[in-house]
């Protein structure tokens, strides 16, 4: 494990108090420094605080917000709310699926893009929709989608 | 002159950024800037504008992008007030018949900015409580008759009290704001558009309670908001209104954001205050109540960021008041989040005692594409599809429930005839059963079970004793799990089956979808007469399963074809319709 990153996980656990109460925000902080919660990441929080690894793992697993494989450059979230399973959403999965020709949480081989269905966005006036990385995009068609994806690999090869 | 443009995240998502630039640039060298507000719940029109003129009048504009928001600037920079993008009459029908409390501040004040909330008769709330004192300002809760807004309606003061009489110097509040309840988003918009409310309401819950500290629990896909509170509780801090010996009265208080991890659990009590201890949310029985052992095992109180954001009104306009609106068990407003198959989708606060067909057809103004309604749907995954002939039920905590569904924590969704309720309730099913915690056997293995029929009826493959089968399961979680999670999931599979049974039986015996939604009961067929054979379907298709000749009718090959609907969508002379039911399965 890269010292760079224990380094950065010392600095999390520091912030916090009680990092045993805190877990969550400790689990989220060393996700945002790293895209995902590895292996070893747990293993370190363990060996720092005493943690049990298996209680870090257990409440890793129990939350749909944490995830244990790393994810692409763009992470692509599509919204399965109500509105936009009203809507469709589930052509719209399907669509980023065939267009990446990945199954859910797989990463693309170039590492650019990984996608995932989750739980609602909380846009639901411009269902159906999708998330890539902090920017939503509404209304969606299954062109709309393609054009969204070819216009960031057009950027990208640049 | 004002500019106020609707700043929150799905005012974003529809280009409210491209507005910004748009009327900035406009207003470059001018006297005015442009104000960000909340979402004023107009979400159908985003991104919208509000114009405040000198003496005062408001019009409001919408659908702008970057080119109509620089010349919609320009023009009132001229002195014109343009036609262009203004809301029509019948599109402002939408604010008429609302009563605002929860969301008065929502696109009126600027989110970012203390003084703002202070101009706009903030904090002057907490001030009278501090004066007042602990048991009137719950005398003043009793008197409003305000019920928990989390979708449960337990009376708000007992609560409050029960926490108040817990012994302890040490106590919390907690504000509930994991909004998990898929197709709702009314507290987002609150703690975007107007996150002093909120933590006034907090405060004012802890001068009542005796607490010292206030936990916001909110869920993390919702950073605008997170960003908002982080920046409203340090605005406090530097005005005062935070920390040791508030406004010189003694209190004493403090606020702790924590995010939210992403389980819809965590929206029951006890699981919450596992997540807040860094633990799994898993529901433990009751008692203790947390009002008695609630977080660090010390009494906590814990309400929802609508019943929070309720509070400084009533505080300020006394309980009475408030109890003037709404029916005899329900008193104040509600908000709820439209959004389906509705023509004006957004956020709508409305007095208790409408009908839900006041709000969907008066307010909202009917159905898209002015197809047929079908159905609301009230509650989420723990309530359930109120059917077109209830729709002229009281908006109530009693009388939703005696539909089947409940109140809930606001969010609406309108379907249409193309909503095909076995699918619904599938999709419903399909989430409690991903989100139940794991721990009580009815919760897990039942939903499990529920779903795996749900989906074979969709396949084309339900059996004849499937719904009796659905149903006794469905009772028997009901009474046998845990927590309220597990006691409602099967709501959603019940009211369809109550209301909608004639569709079950469609997919079960005809192996049809009435509604041409379940893929798996449907084709697709294109009219050799309508069809000109001009190829865009076949260009469109992503598994090239229509193939013809230009200028003569197309045909598509069922065993390919996917049925994403993407030549629908395409074909310009609506020759391609979906069939169900005789020789399809």
């Amino acid at each position: 494990m890269a010292d760079l990153l224990k380094k950065e996980i010392d600095s999390i656990l520091k912030k916090y108090e009680n990092p045993e109460e805190s877990l969550i925000g400790v689990l989220q902080d060393v996700q945002t420094l790293d895209g995902y919660i590895s292996r070893n990441s747990v293993e370190y929080i363990t060996e720092k605080t005493g943690i049990p690894s298996s209680r870090i793992m257990g409440v890793a697993s129990f939350y749909a917000g944490f995830r244990l494989k790393p994810v692409g450059k763009y992470r692509i979230m599509v919204c399965m709310g109500t509105a936009c399973h009203v809507n469709g959403a589930e052509r719209i999965g399907d669509t980023v699926k065939r267009i990446l020709n990945i199954e859910e949480g797989d990463v693309t081989s170039d590492g650019l893009f990984s996608w995932e269905e989750v739980a609602c966005l909380g846009c639901c006036s411009i269902a159906p929709a999708m998330m890539i990385n902090d920017t939503a995009y509404g209304t969606l068609t299954p062109d709309k989608v393609q054009k969204i994806i070819d216009s960031i690999r057009e950027e990208e090869s640049k | 002159m004002r500019f106020l443009l609707g700043y929150g995240s799905c005012g974003i998502a529809s280009g409210a950024k491209d507005a910004l630039e748009g009327l900035e640039t406009a207003l470059k060298d001018s006297a005015f800037s442009v104000e960000k507000v909340g979402c004023n719940g107009l979400c159908f029109a985003e991104p919208i504008v509000e114009i405040i003129t000198d003496n005062g009048e408001s019009v409001l504009y919408g659908r702008l992008n970057k080119e109509s928001a620089y010349a919609l600037a320009e023009s009132v920079l001229s002195g014109v007030l343009p036609e262009e993008n203004k809301l029509s009459d019948d599109e402002l029908r939408f604010l008429e018949g609302q009563k605002r409390i929860v969301l008065s501040g929502c696109g009126k004040v600027n989110p970012e900015s203390i003084e703002s909330y202070i101009e706009n008769g903030g904090y002057r709330s907490l001030k009278k409580a501090l004066e007042i004192g602990a048991d009137a300002v719950i005398e003043e809760v009793k008197k409003s008759g305000l019920r928990g807004r989390g979708g449960a309606g337990f009376p708000t003061y007992i609560k409050w009290q029960s926490a108040r009489n817990s012994q302890g110097d040490e106590k919390y509040i907690v504000c509930n704001a994991d909004e998990g309840d898929p197709g709702a988003f009314m507290d987002r918009a609150v703690l975007e558009g107007d996150p002093h409310r909120v933590l006034e309401g907090m405060m004012i819950s802890g001068v009542a309670v005796g607490a010292q500290m206030g936990l916001i629990y909110v869920r993390a896909e919702y950073p605008l908001a997170v960003k908002r509170l982080n920046l409203a509780i340090d605005e406090m801090r530097r005005e005062g209104i935070l920390g040791d010996n508030i406004f010189g009265s003694g209190f004493s208080f403090d606020f702790r954001i924590m995010m939210g991890a992403g389980a819809f659990v965590c929206g029951e009590e006890t699981a919450l205050l596992a997540s807040l201890g860094g633990n799994r949310g898993m529901p433990v029985t009751k008692p203790p109540f947390p009002a008695q052992k609630g977080f660090r095992g010390k009494p906590t109180n814990i309400n929802n960021v609508e019943t929070f954001a309720n509070i400084s009104w009533i505080i300020e306009h006394g309980g009475e008041e408030f109890a003037k609106m709404g029916t005899e068990g329900s008193k104040g407003t509600k908000v709820f989040a439209l959004a389906g198959k509705v023509k004006r989708g957004g956020l709508v606060e409305v007095p208790m005692g409408l009908t839900i067909n006041d709000i969907v057809f008066g307010i909202c103004g009917g159905i898209k594409n002015d197809k047929e309604v079908k159905a609301v749907q009230m509650g989420g995954p723990s309530g359930g599809c109120i059917p077109k002939d209830m729709l002229n039920t009281q908006i109530d905590y009693e009388n939703i429930a005696k539909t089947g569904a409940i109140m809930g924590s606001g969010g609406m969704i309108v379907m249409d005839e193309d909503t095909c309720m076995v699918d619904m309730a599938k999709f419903f099913m399909d989430f409690t059963s991903k989100e139940s915690c794991g721990k009580c056997v009815p919760c897990r293995i039942g939903t499990t079970r529920m779903l795996e029929i749900l989906k074979r009826i969709c396949n084309g493959e339900g059996e004849e004793s499937d719904i009796t089968t659905l149903t006794e399961l469905g009772e028997s979680i009901k009474t046998g799990a845990l927590c309220g999670l597990g006691n409602s999931a099967p709501n959603p599979v019940l009211t369809t089956i109550k209301y909608f049974r004639n569709e079950y039986e469609a997919h079960i015996n005809e192996k049809r979808c009435p509604a041409k939604k379940c893929t798996a009961l449907i084709q697709f067929k294109i009219d050799k007469i309508k069809c000109k054979g001009c190829s865009l379907c076949s260009k469109k298709c992503p598994v090239d399963a229509i193939n013809g000749e230009i200028k003569k009718p197309y045909v598509i090959d069922s065993a390919k074809c996917i049925r994403c609907s993407q030549c629908i969508d395409n074909c310009k002379f609506g020759a391609i319709e979906k069939i169900s039911g005789e020789g399809v399965k």
